[in-house]
This record gives C-alpha cells, sequence and structure tokens, in this order.
C-alpha cells in the first residue's frame, strides 16, 4: 500500500519541486551567489526528472496514476492523471529544462544579462506550469496551469524591459489572455451541459448531447486557447514578436513549454475532450486539419525571406506546431501517435537549432544568416549540431523528425487523405529550402569570412547541451524507444483514444 | 455564548466612545483600546460562525422581547462569515493607520480611530440585524461615520463628504420610504416576521414600488451604476488610514441588505421577482463595463481602484441577478475575495505612499526593488481582479458562470469574459508600471520612511492579504459548503 501512495503522490511533488524553486529562487536569488542560486535550479531540475521518469514503468505497464488533492471548486477536484500522453510530454520538459538550464546559464553569464534572479524564477514557474499541464486529470486542473503558464512566461518575453519588449508582451498577453478566458467559458458551458470534466481518452461530449451549431462553436472556442499559443494561424503572430527575448528564453517558448503546451492543449481537447466521434461529427477536426495545412505551407513560405536566423526559426517552429494539429485532427492512432512523438521530435530538433543560435550570438554578435557566410570554420562544432537538426526538421530518415513525420503521413493514408500526406512531403522541401541554405553558407569552402579567422566555439555551458540535444535527435531518430520508451508511449496514449487494446504496435 | 451576536456589535461600540477619553493620555492608547475590541469581536465571531455551522441559524432577542415587540438579531451562516470579514479587515485596518498619523494631536487622531471603530459596529449591526428598522440605524451610523472619515482626508475629501452627504441623505431616505410602505402593508418591521405576512397577504404593486425604493438606496450605499457619482471622489480622499475598509468592506454591506430584502424577505414565489433579476442584471452588467472603462483612463491609482470597486460590485449584484444557489455563492464568495483583493491594492497603495509619498501611476517606475512584498500582493491582487486561477477571483467568477449557463443566460457568461478582459488592461497596466517602466526621477524614498521595506504593522496586513487571496481560492470548495447551508433555502 505504501509504494502505491508514494507512486500516487508524485505527480503532485514534480509540480511541487518546480513551484517551491521557483518561489526559492525569487525570494533568496538577490541575497546569495549567483552559483547558490543556479544550483537550487539544478537540483530541481533533477529531481523533477527523477520523479516523471520513475512513473515511467507504471505508466508503461498500462496503469494510470491518479490523484486528487482537494475539491477545487463545488464538485470537481484539483485530480491529477498520468497517463501515456501526458508522459510523453512531462519526459519532453523535464529533460529539456536540465539542459536548457545549463545552456541558461552559459548565456547569461556569456552575454552579460541583467535581471537574471526574475528570469530564472519564471523559468522554473514554466516548468512547473507545463509539469502541471502534462499531469492534469481534468480541464479545470488543465486551465489553472495553463493560464499559470501565460502569466509565468510574460516575465520573460519583457526580460529586456525595453520599449519592444512591452510592446511584444502587451501583444503576447492579449492574445493569449483573450483566448484563454473564451476557454474558460467554454469550459463551463461544457460542463453545464455534460456534467463532467475528467479528461477520458476517446472524449465525454457525445454527439448527441449538445446540438450541432453550438457544439462547433464550443469546439472552437476551447480549442481557440490551444491553437493561439501553438501558433496555429491566423493566431500566430505573437509567437515572432515573442523573439525579442533572450535566446534561452526563445528555445523554451518555441522548443519546450509553451508552443507545445498549445499542442497538447489541442490534443486533449480534440481527443480527449469531444473525442474523435464528436470532433468529426461537428467538423470541428477537419477545419482545424485544413487551417493547418495553410499555416505549414504559408509559414514555411514566410520562413524562406526572413534574414534573422531567429525569426526564420520562428515561422519555422510555426509550421512544425501546425504538424502537430494536422496529426491530431486527422484523427486516426497513428497520425496521433505520430503528432505526439513530433511534440519529442521537435523539440529536441528545434532547440538545437534556437540553441546554435544562441551560441552564435553570443560569441560573434551576429543575427542575421547572410552575415553568417563562413561561420563553420570557426564553430565547426555549433554548426554541425545546426545541420544534423536541420536536415531532422526536413524529415530526413535516421533523425528522429522522421520518425513523428512517417507516422502522420501513414495516418493520413489509412484515412483516405492523401491531400494531408502531400502537405507534409512538400513542407519537408520548404523546410530544405530555408535551414539548408544557412548550412550552406556556413561551411562554404571558397570564402574566408575576415569575422571568422580561426576556431573560436561557444562556452562549455552553451556547447555541451546543443551537442547532446543533437545527439539524442539522431540516437531517437534510429531507434524510437531509446532510454524512455517515449515511442512506445506515444503509441499506446493513440491506440488508447481510439479504443484498441493495450497491445503495441 | 447566548449574547455572542449582541457582544460583536457591542463591543466595539464601547470602544468607540472610550476611545477619544483615553486617546487623551497618549495619542496611540485610544487605538490599541479599539484595537483590543475589535480583536475581541473578531474572535466571538469565529465562535459564532462554528456554532452556527454546527447547530444552524441562531435568533437573539433584544431583553427576551419575542417577536414582533422586540428586536431580533438572526445569524446564519453567509452573514456569520461576513461578520468574520468585517471584524478582520478592521483589525487589520486599526493595525495599518500608525504610520499615517502624520500628527500627533490627540484629538484628531483619537477622533479618526473612534470614527473607524463606529463604522465597524454599524457595518456589523447591518448585517446581523434581523430587523428592517434596525437596520436603517446602524446604516445610518455607518454612514455617519463614513462621511467623517472622509471630510478627515483633507480639503478636497471635504467636498467629496459633503457631496456623499448629499446623495447618502437621499439613499437612506429612500430606503425609510420603501421600509414605511412594507410597514403599511405588514405592521411590522421584523423581516422573518414580514416574509411570512408579505408571502400571505402581499400587496403586489405596493410591494414592487418598495422594492424599486430599496435598490436605489441600497444602489447608492454600494455605488452600483448609475448610482455610483458620489464613489470615486471619496474613496480615493478618504483618510488614508481607513481607505482599506472603506473600500473594502463598505459597499459590500448595503449588497447584503439587498439580498435579506430580495431573497429572504420577498422570496422567490414572488411575482415580480424575476423583474427584479432582469433589472439587477441590466445594472450590474452596466457596472462591470462602465467601472472598467472608466478605471483605464485615470492615472491616480486611488481613483482606478474606486472605478474598478463599481465594476466588481457589478459581479455581486450580477450572481443575485442570477440568483442560482452556485451564483449566490459565486456573488459571496466574490465579496469576500474582493475585500481582500481590493483593501490589499489600498493596503499596498498606502503603503508606497508612505514610502515614496506618490499615488500617481507615471512614478510607479520600478518600486518593486525596493518594496517586492508590496509589490508581490499588488500582482497576486491583480491577477485576482483579472480572475486568473489559483486567485480567489477566478473561483467566484467559475461560481458566477456556471450558474448563468445554468439558466441558459449565455450573455451574462460574455459580460463576464469581456470584463476579465477590460480588467486586464488596466491591472496590467499598474503591473507594467511596476516592473518594466524606468524609474521616474521622483521616486525618492521619504526621509521618514528609511529602513526596511514597511513598518512591521504595515506589512502584517499586506501578508494577510495577500494569503487571503491564495487561500480563499485554493479552498473554496470549503466556503461555499458553508455558504450553501443557509443559501440553499432561499435561491431559485
Amino acid at each position: 500500500m505504501i509504494s502505491i501512495t508514494a507512486l500516487s503522490l508524485r505527480p503532485a511533488l514534480a509540480v511541487l519541486t518546480t513551484l517551491i524553486a521557483s518561489g526559492l529562487i525569487y525570494v533568496t536569488g538577490e541575497r546569495v551567489k549567483a552559483n547558490t542560486r543556479e544550483a537550487i535550479t539544478f537540483v530541481a531540475a533533477f529531481i523533477n526528472a527523477a520523479l516523471v521518469y520513475s512513473m515511467i514503468p507504471a505508466v508503461l505497464a498500462g496503469k494510470t496514476i491518479k490523484l486528487t488533492v482537494i475539491e477545487i471548486v463545488k464538485g470537481i477536484g484539483f485530480a491529477f492523471n498520468v497517463d501515456a500522453a501526458g508522459m510523453v510530454f512531462a519526459c519532453v520538459s523535464a529533460t529539456l529544462w536540465i539542459l536548457t538550464s545549463l545552456y541558461s546559464v552559459g548565456y547569461m553569464r556569456g552575454h552579460g544579462e541583467k535581471n537574471q534572479t526574475g528570469y530564472f524564477a519564471a523559468f522554473a514557474m514554466c516548468i512547473c506550469a507545463a509539469t502541471g499541464i502534462c499531469f492534469a486529470g481534468n480541464l479545470i486542473t488543465f486551465f489553472i496551469f495553463f493560464e499559470a503558464l501565460t502569466i509565468a512566461t510574460y516575465p520573460l518575453v519583457v526580460h529586456y524591459r525595453d520599449e519592444e519588449g512591452t510592446r511584444s508582451g502587451r501583444k503576447y498577453l492579449a492574445y493569449t489572455l483573450i483566448s484563454g478566458q473564451i476557454m474558460f467559458a467554454a469550459i463551463v458551458i461544457v460542463y453545464v451541459c455534460c456534467g463532467t470534466l475528467d479528461f477520458v481518452p476517446g472524449g465525454f461530449i457525445k454527439p448527441e448531447d449538445i446540438p450541432m451549431p453550438l457544439m462547433l462553436i464550443l469546439f472552437f472556442m476551447m480549442v481557440g486557447a490551444g491553437m493561439v499559443k501553438a501558433g496555429v494561424m491566423p493566431l500566430h503572430s505573437w509567437l515572432p514578436a515573442a523573439m525579442v527575448a533572450p535566446t534561452p528564453v526563445s528555445a523554451l517558448l518555441h522548443a519546450v513549454a509553451v508552443v507545445k503546451a498549445g499542442a497538447f492543449a489541442t490534443l486533449r481537447v480534440v481527443l480527449y475532450v469531444f473525442g474523435p466521434e464528436s470532433a468529426e461529427y461537428c467538423h470541428g477536426a477537419d477545419i482545424l486539419a485544413w487551417m493547418a495545412v495553410i499555416t505549414i505551407l504559408v509559414s514555411s513560405l514566410i520562413a524562406i525571406r526572413k534574414d534573422n536566423l531567429k525569426a526564420r526559426l520562428a515561422f519555422s517552429t510555426i509550421g512544425q506546431l501546425s504538424y502537430i494539429v494536422l496529426g491530431i485532427c486527422i484523427l486516426s492512432p497513428s497520425a496521433a501517435a505520430g503528432a505526439l512523438y513530433h511534440i519529442v521530435a521537435h523539440a529536441f530538433m528545434k532547440i538545437t537549432l534556437f540553441m546554435a543560435a544562441g551560441a552564435i550570438f553570443v560569441t560573434t554578435h551576429k543575427k542575421n544568416i547572410s552575415e553568417m557566410v563562413g561561420i563553420g570554420k570557426r564553430m565547426p562544432v555549433t554548426m554541425t549540431a545546426f545541420a544534423v537538426a536541420s536536415v531532422g526538421i526536413a524529415g530526413f530518415p535516421f533523425i528522429v523528425g522522421f520518425v513523428s513525420k512517417a507516422n502522420i503521413i501513414v495516418g493520413a493514408l489509412e484515412q483516405g487523405k492523401p491531400l494531408f500526406a502531400c502537405t507534409l512531403i512538400a513542407s519537408a522541401l520548404l523546410a530544405l529550402a530555408y535551414l539548408m541554405p544557412v548550412v550552406y553558407m556556413a561551411f562554404k569552402k571558397d570564402v574566408t569570412n575576415p569575422d571568422f579567422p580561426c576556431k573560436a566555439e561557444a562556452s562549455k555551458p552553451m556547447l555541451i547541451p546543443l551537442v547532446i540535444t543533437a545527439v539524442i535527435a539522431v540516437v531517437l531518430g534510429v531507434c524510437p524507444n531509446f532510454g524512455l520508451h517515449l515511442y512506445d508511449l506515444a503509441c499506446m496514449a493513440g491506440n488508447a483514444i481510439f479504443g484498441i487494446g493495450g497491445s503495441l504496435l | 455564548m447566548r449574547h455572542l451576536p449582541v457582544l460583536i456589535v457591542l463591543l466595539p461600540l464601547v470602544a468607540a466612545q472610550l476611545c477619544l477619553l483615553i486617546s487623551k493620555i497618549h495619542y496611540k492608547a485610544g487605538r490599541y483600546t479599539v484595537l483590543a475590541a475589535v480583536t475581541g469581536s473578531l474572535v466571538m465571531s469565529v465562535m459564532l460562525l462554528r456554532q452556527v455551522i454546527a447547530e444552524g441559524s441562531v435568533h437573539y432577542y433584544f431583553g427576551n422581547y419575542k417577536v414582533p415587540i422586540g428586536i431580533e438579531f438572526y445569524v446564519d451562516t453567509v452573514n456569520a462569515l461576513i461578520l468574520v470579514l468585517i471584524c478582520l479587515i478592521g483589525a487589520l485596518t486599526f493595525m495599518y493607520t500608525t504610520p499615517f498619523a502624520r500628527t500627533t494631536d490627540k484629538t484628531l487622531v483619537g477622533a479618526a480611530n473612534t470614527m473607524i471603530s463606529l463604522l465597524i459596529t454599524g457595518m456589523l449591526g447591518m448585517t446581523a440585524t434581523g430587523d428592517v428598522f434596525n437596520l436603517y440605524v446602524f446604516l445610518e451610523i455607518t454612514s455617519l461615520s463614513a462621511y467623517c472619515l472622509i471630510s478627515l482626508g483633507g480639503s478636497r475629501g471635504i467636498v467629496a463628504a459633503f457631496r456623499y452627504l448629499l446623495v447618502g441623505t437621499v439613499a437612506a431616505t429612500l430606503y425609510l420610504i420603501g421600509v414605511g410602505i412594507l410597514y403599511g402593508i405588514t405592521g411590522t418591521l421584523n423581516m422573518s416576521d414580514m416574509a411570512a405576512i408579505l408571502s400571505k397577504w402581499g400587496n403586489e404593486g405596493a410591494m414592487l414600488i418598495a422594492m424599486c425604493f430599496l435598490i436605489a438606496a441600497f444602489g447608492t450605499k454600494m455605488a452600483l451604476f448609475p448610482f455610483h457619482g458620489w464613489q470615486p471622489s471619496a474613496y480615493t480622499h478618504a483618510e488614508a488610514g481607513s481607505r482599506p475598509l472603506i473600500s473594502g468592506v463598505m459597499g459590500k454591506i448595503p449588497a447584503y441588505g439587498l439580498f435579506r430584502y430580495m431573497y429572504c424577505i420577498y422570496g422567490t414565489d414572488y411575482k415580480y421577482f424575476r423583474v427584479f433579476l432582469i433589472v439587477l442584471g441590466i445594472l450590474s452588467v452596466c457596472s462591470m463595463l462602465y467601472g472598467s472603462i472608466r478605471a483605464m483612463a485615470q492615472t491616480d491609482i486611488r481613483k482606478m481602484l474606486a472605478y474598478s470597486s463599481v465594476a466588481q460590485m457589478g459581479y455581486i449584484i450580477l450572481g443575485f441577478a442570477i440568483g442560482t444557489p452556485l451564483a449566490l455563492c459565486g456573488a459571496f464568495l466574490h465579496m469576500f475575495g474582493h475585500a481582500f483583493m481590493k483593501g490589499g491594492l489600498f493596503f499596498a497603495t498606502g503603503a508606497i505612499r508612505h514610502k515614496f509619498g506618490t499615488t500617481k501611476l507615471e512614478d510607479f517606475g520600478r518600486i518593486y526593488k525596493a518594496m517586492p512584498f508590496t509589490c508581490g500582493l499588488l500582482v497576486v491582487a491583480s491577477l485576482s481582479m483579472i480572475g486568473i486561477p489559483p486567485t480567489v477571483g477566478f473561483f467566484s467568477k467559475w461560481y458566477l458562470a456556471v450558474g448563468a449557463a445554468g439558466t441558459g443566460e449565455f450573455i451574462y457568461i460574455a459580460v463576464l469574459v469581456l470584463s476579465s478582459l477590460l480588467n486586464a488592461i488596466y491591472f496590467f497596466k499598474l503591473i507594467e508600471k511596476v516592473f518594466i517602466q524606468q524609474k521616474s526621477a521622483k521616486t525618492e524614498a521619504l526621509p521618514a520612511a528609511e529602513g526596511p521595506e514597511v513598518p512591521l504593522d504595515m506589512m502584517i496586513p499586506i501578508v494577510v492579504c495577500f494569503l487571503a487571496i491564495l487561500l480563499l481560492g485554493i479552498f473554496n470548495a470549503k466556503i461555499v459548503d458553508i455558504l450553501m447551508l443557509a443559501i440553499k433555502g432561499v435561491a431559485l
């Protein structure tokens, strides 16, 4: 009995660890040495990762870990429910928190940033919210963490406290708060109509529960919050604007916490609240899938024209996130598994790219791609990692991006939707078109750029994480189940949603 | 134990009489007297609350004269909670006032403390009473002491107080006319007696007219749109120490009075009950939107908060206008939550003024470096005003919205969403000022306020409000359970 209790407390403990870390950093940050402050981050990051990893065996065995802390509103508990889908996202955020923290230390010190205490506190708070989002067992718990994430990200966006940062902060808040409040209204209406808010694989809203036009409206009211955070066009424009923040923040925003939380919210709403049946019945999934298709193509085309490296990566993120949304909306087991695995795949690839961009910026102060001719001579390791992640984004075999995309394409073909498969292939070519020129330019042989005379890599705390993420991207591409069994978890989630028994693919 | 309801009211009243005398000894002595009295009331009100939860509502008859001859105090779980709230914020206010005593003039300081104590007495009485005329008496005690406190806030305070005096007197008269009509129909002044008679032999037309007078009277006292004209300048210029009490609690008690009339005396079976719901719904929606829009334009934080109070009263009245048990719980939860939010924001504003001598928003640049705890409270209270979980503001909004969805009034949900977003605009403006804007040249710490962030007796109220906003939010289900005990019987 004792071991079961300890196990079921873990999701709450994981959230609590990060919350306490955030509070501790904020309160003591200015009074202790910077190294002590960073130690808090790392201790919390390792405890968090250990707690999350320790739940994998139970989840792999087909169990879900349930825990209700208190009754948060009349009739509904503050509930955690660890299932395969949440586990995938939790593993990603727990792993990448360690790596990003290491990178942050290198970046923030290398760049002599101010307000580091607030930065690390808000960062921990974001991870706390992301962990809560993964493990939330019902919509209201989910919403609490979702809003907490919105608020915790705000100080990171306005980190520089200048005019541009303030403007981006306002834009970010306008998008996220409005969509969040609309989601709140939708949650209330769903609660009154259905009497429950617990996530169920395959959804708890039956087509006959809610009349048709209202159901479609509710679908978009609820999924809107996810769409904004995941940057589905036309709700994406906060994301490039939030680029003014320091690079580790962009890495966090665009690869780990915020956009993935948006994609995950879409997953939960479409497949765990509405369910495939109702989502298809109200046509919401179809409309959303086409929006995702448009986003994938348009964002790739915009990315080609951006000269600022971070901006190009931002538009690439918008496109890649819509893969996940598209995978969810295809409504098939393999596409859902692919979408879930793309959360992992994109996280590792995109964070490598952002870390490389940050490393370049700190060492050479170059932001624009056109100034980076020949940079491969100066930072060969960084640029090699960048090149690996770039071909991965395009979906090259043996790199992790291939696994998820192949699954989504298979799902689209199973459902008889070849147009979606074509979109994915077209976008892979576009991804090559916007990322490979950077790699070519960096490694151009015949030109020697006077700015990059000799080999000088970024500092170790920045270099090590980005090499690790690039290596993980390759390892997971060759052997998708390596280490944490994330691929199995994703497949389990996909099968559970569509009511296929617990057997693995 | 039997005399608890009356003792709670009596203690601050006695302390108020003594305060001025004791203040002659030392200018701080009077304050300790009233602080002790209000703390005593707080302890007793908590005991009373426990008793009411355990044993059901309490009737207390003065001098054992039975109804309808005698005066009755009637306490159920709802007003027992409100009694606790008044005493708590009252005690915090007394802790907080000292640093504001710019003068050591014994008469002036003593008078201010006497008036605050009388204000608390009036509000406690209004909450506990079960007699409509008795309610008028306490209403006047509350109002008169509020006029005095507002006029103590300097020359502009006197103008504001005079304006409030004119409007408030009209409101009191309207209330008296309403009571007069009801007395004419029923021949009784006791609330439960009146309810029983009205349900049998009520004259529906006369009751309709009486209710119109009552809504106007209570609407004025709680500053509901369009009766709010006196409120912004009164809240802004009131005596600094008492401002949290005036803005945090004073407006809520007339709202509770209105609840008593609507749900306990008239009852939901009354023929025109739905009409009142619609009228109140329209008034509350207008309040929420108008208050927020006006608040956005303000440059003085006190005025901004005052207009925001107009909007927040709208939330409470919206709950009354929806009328389902959950919506009423939401309204009362918002009443408690808002007392701590608005009280807390005024505590924080006062602390900033104490430190930097300014209340202009443009001078607030990066004050968080000097006052981290105060600014922490500002942020939490602001988020609660917007309705971001896990603060109490989110949960009261949740209950209101669930109530509105239950009766199919989706328009109210839309208004709640819109109002949250309007709140977000001006409260994030405040947060931006405090954390992001460059430090203004004027924000130098006053020489008198060197040293730690703020004195300890100012810090305690700030910390208590901070915790209350979060704890009320996290443990709201408990409060709702307690409220339900009383509300189940009277709601729609």
